[in-house]
């Protein structure tokens, strides 16, 4: 077995160490999640040499060792804690050529821990361009450290940088700053308290608000006390401290970088001057939105059409060759349709990530982020909960995945909350068929149909509630994040083809793997609700056949008697039987209510369990249409479908919650089922109490 | 009272002394630090936010901490 090192990817967001990931390590990685909470954690293997593997954390981008977030905190509590098992033997501070006064703040912090660090300037197939020169030798004896000048774009660098990695242990680890330089009284205090401690690690465990419960808590006892300085003589020592790195940078860089500022009109500027603009921005904005819907919904339309038929003929095959069966029906009724129902989504998930990514990585999202925030902000949500407000509109899976990026707690929170509101394409099929039946067909003025005008006014019903409910979320939601804004505005760059195609794989693989499951787990419960039953369940052929002996019917008219026959007194019919009297004044029979239970697994079933409910032996939206019209509300006598128990419907999908994939991945990204259940309970309560409304007030 | 809120596009400014209580030490660690020169690039509509040029490197904060910085003009 080789020996294994491990090693640390450390640097500020933007500066490459993504890409340096990718590059060390191919696709030989793995995400998972920091234990506790949703931070990605990615990790992976590079072999060195035959006897030397190196084992690879890309860790959250950092601006230094203070941290004001959740991914900052993972960073500092690894780096505090010799006991963890990711421990970097060496540290990799991934630094960019146009930036590095700034990447060389963390890089004397880290090395300040004594932990080898090597430092790796990235970009430098910018310098050319940038007409930047930067003495390596000079800057390794300044910082008393070995530095690789590499490009993750063109691949170069990458062979100095692993023999730097491999001969890590000749690497000085003498700091570049004398902590108790800052307030030499306050450090000589702590070092007659803690005579055997590292004084900068010290005073990263006494700034931090971090969970230091791995840490060696025994040997740090009573660091608390000297918490008791106020806040604000903290945070001016803090002050100090920034400074007095910088003004070591400063120094140190005068004799080894040079930059020609000559060439200033540069490809930021003119690129700006339209994207951000007051009026072009926004169209820019807004034809990009187009775009991805375009690819989201029309696009994704093929393959899905293609999956959802590749699923429906191989549980076909099996239901054929396999002996007949509750097994076989498992398989083929429950665990393929409900393997599809995944699947289905990988299309509309891939095309959203591999615009994300593109936008992204060209540095245009923080762009979109400048131009909306002043907006957004009015709603207690941030510049960055517009991808996945829009997003959601396909789809709310991949839309949540997308708020990652939001680093305030808060404000990524509400957006997570709010976006099932808006939308998504799951809602389209019971809308166009509810529509249909009880919205006449004139138009407005001769030009607006009134069925068109009231799909748009769903649309717009689900962003309003989105955003309404943003703005009353701000202000119920008692969260304490450091409401600061601040967002670099990186360069423009062309985006690398190996991280959009990595970051696609990776999305799609951990949703497949993560909401999946669940997904899966719920259909075969329905199907099992609905395939099973007490009683006459089990007598249905008997009794349907004797009911309808007279009725001269043919056997496939037979047939779907005894299926709507076994559904009624399956367990799922029973529970809708069940919850009859809290859906009629609603407006619905228990038809629909064993739907709207069904809907609770996703949306689109609807259609399926009526048409199935309703004995329709396809599911051509026609045939279904004319049967809904010509049911009869059991109490009233009037045709069940009529304009009140419509837009009662209506409203209960615009509002409601349903589709256990949403929740599943709610669930993931804030790690806890509190939240998933509080959307579930609220949405759900919105829903009724406005459909009730509604239906009271029109019927 | 000269902020950088009421820096004007393409007006340039070095940054005086400020308030640690009101400014996040990120700021600080993304190169806004006393003495250091400022420029303002754009501003988004209604005002807000700012989007920055400080010694090189490009950041966009709120106005009501630009509001906190403040600035001294370059002629
Ligand atoms: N020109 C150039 N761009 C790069 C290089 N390495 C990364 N980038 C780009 O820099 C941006 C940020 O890269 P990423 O790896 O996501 O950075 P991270 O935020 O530190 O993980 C992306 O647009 C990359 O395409 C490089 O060596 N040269
Ligand atoms: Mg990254």
């Amino acid at each position: 077995m080789a020996k294994q090192i491990n090693v640390a990817l450390i640097g500020n967001p933007n500066t490459g160490k993504t890409s340096v990931f990718n590059r060390l390590t191919g696709l030989n990685q793995k995400v998972g999640n920091y234990p506790g909470i949703t931070v990605e954690k990615k990790q992976g293997t590079c072999t060195l040499s035959r006897s030397l593997k190196a084992h690879i954390i890309d860790l959250p981008g950092t601006y230094s060792l203070n941290a004001s977030s959740l991914d900052e905190n993972v960073v500092i509590e690894l780096l505090l804690n010799k006991n963890d098992k990711d421990f970097p033997d060496v540290a990799i501070v991934v630094s960019e050529i146009e930036n590095l006064k700034r990447n060389l703040l963390l890089f004397t912090q880290i090395k300040d821990l004594g932990i080898p660090t090597i430092l790796a300037v990235n970009m430098a197939d910018r310098m050319e361009r940038k007409a930047i020169s930067l003495d390596v030798e000079r800057l390794e004896q300044k910082l008393e450290t070995k530095i690789a000048l590499i490009s993750s774009r063109k691949n170069t660098g990458f062979d100095t940088l692993k023999e730097l990695i491999t001969n890590h242990a000749t690497i000085s680890t003498k700091p570049c700053l004398n902590a108790s330089a800052i307030a030499p009284e306050y450090f000589d205090r702590l070092r007659k308290v803690f005579p055997n401690q590292d004084l900068y690690k010290l005073w990263l465990v006494i700034t931090q608000d971090v969970n230091f419960g791995k840490l060696e808590r025994k040997e740090l006892q009573g660091v608390a006390s000297f918490k008791t300085e106020s806040e604000s003589t903290l945070k001016r020592l803090q002050q100090k401290e920034t400074i007095a790195r910088y003004q070591f940078i400063n120094g140190v860089l005068k004799e080894t970088l040079t930059i020609d500022t000559a060439n200033a009109k540069d490809l930021r500027s003119r690129l700006d001057r339209v994207l951000i603009h007051k009026v072009w921005g926004y169209f820019i904005f807004f034809g990009i939105l187009l775009l991805m819907f375009q690819a989201i919904f029309d696009w994704s339309s093929y393959p899905m059409d293609f999956i959802d038929s590749t699923f429906a003929s191989l549980s076909e095959w099996m239901k054929t060759t396999l002996p007949p069966g509750d097994f076989t029906n498992l398989i083929a009724e429950g665990i393929i349709p409900g393997l599809g129902g995944i699947v289905i989504f990988i299309p509309q998930i891939a095309f959203l990530f591999f615009f994300i990514s593109i936008l992204e990585e060209s540095g245009y999202m923080s762009r979109v982020v400048f131009l909306m925030d002043r907006i957004m902000r009015r709603f207690g949500l941030s510049g960055k909960s517009v991808v996945p407000l829009v997003s959601g509109t396909a789809c709310a899976i991949p839309a949540i995945m997308a708020t990652r990026n939001i680093e305030n707690w808060k404000e990524r929170l509400i957006t997570i909350l709010v976006t099932p509101f808006t939308t998504c394409s799951a809602r389209l099929p019971v809308y166009l068929i509810i529509i249909a039946l009880v919205i006449p067909e004139g138009r407005v003025l001769g030009i607006f149909s009134y069925q068109g005008l009231t799909l748009m006014f769903l649309y717009l019903l689900g962003f309003g509630a989105a955003i309404f409910s943003a703005y009353l979320l701000d202000k119920i939601l008692k969260i304490k994040t450091k409401t600061f804004f601040v967002v670099e505005m990186p360069n423009y760059k062309l985006p690398m083809p190996k991280n959009v195609l990595i970051t696609v794989i990776e999305k799609t693989k951990s949703f497949v793997l993560g909401a999946g499951k669940i997904i899966l787990a719920i259909s075969i419960i329905l199907w099992v609700l609905a395939s099973y039953g007490p009683g006459d369940f089990n007598k249905a052929e008997a009794i349907v056949t004797q009911e309808n002996v007279t009725n001269n019917l043919s056997e496939e008219e037979l047939e779907t008697k005894i299926a709507s026959f076994k559904l009624e007194n399956s367990y799922i019919g029973i529970l809708g039987k069940a919850i009859e009297p809290a859906v009629r004044p609603l407006g619905y029979d228990w038809k629909i209510g064993i739907a709207l239970i069904s809907s609770f697994a996703a949306r689109e079933v609807f259609v399926g369990t009526l048409a199935t409910i309703y004995s329709v032996g396809s599911e051509d939206e026609k045939t279904i249409k004319n049967r809904m019209a010509a049911e009869v509300n059991p109490v009233l006598g009037t045709p069940l479908f009529n304009f009140a128990s419509g837009i009662s419907l209506l409203l209960f999908y615009a509002f409601a919650m349903q589709c256990m994939s949403t929740l599943a991945v709610v669930k993931k990204e804030t790690n806890s089922w509190k939240w998933p259940m509080w959307q579930l309970f609220a949405m759900s309560a919105i829903a009724y109490v406005v459909a009730l409304g509604a239906y009271q007030l029109l019927k | 009272m000269l902020t950088i809120a009421s820096l004007k596009k393409g007006q340039r400014a070095i940054i005086k002394e400020f308030s640690i209580d009101v400014v996040p030490l990120k700021l600080l660690e993304m190169g806004c630090l006393p003495g250091n020169e400022i420029a303002l690039v754009q501003t988004a509509p209604f005002q807000d936010p700012l989007y920055l040029n400080i010694n090189g490197s490009h950041l966009a904060i709120r106005k009501e901490t630009a509001a906190q910085i403040e600035i001294e003009l370059i002629p």
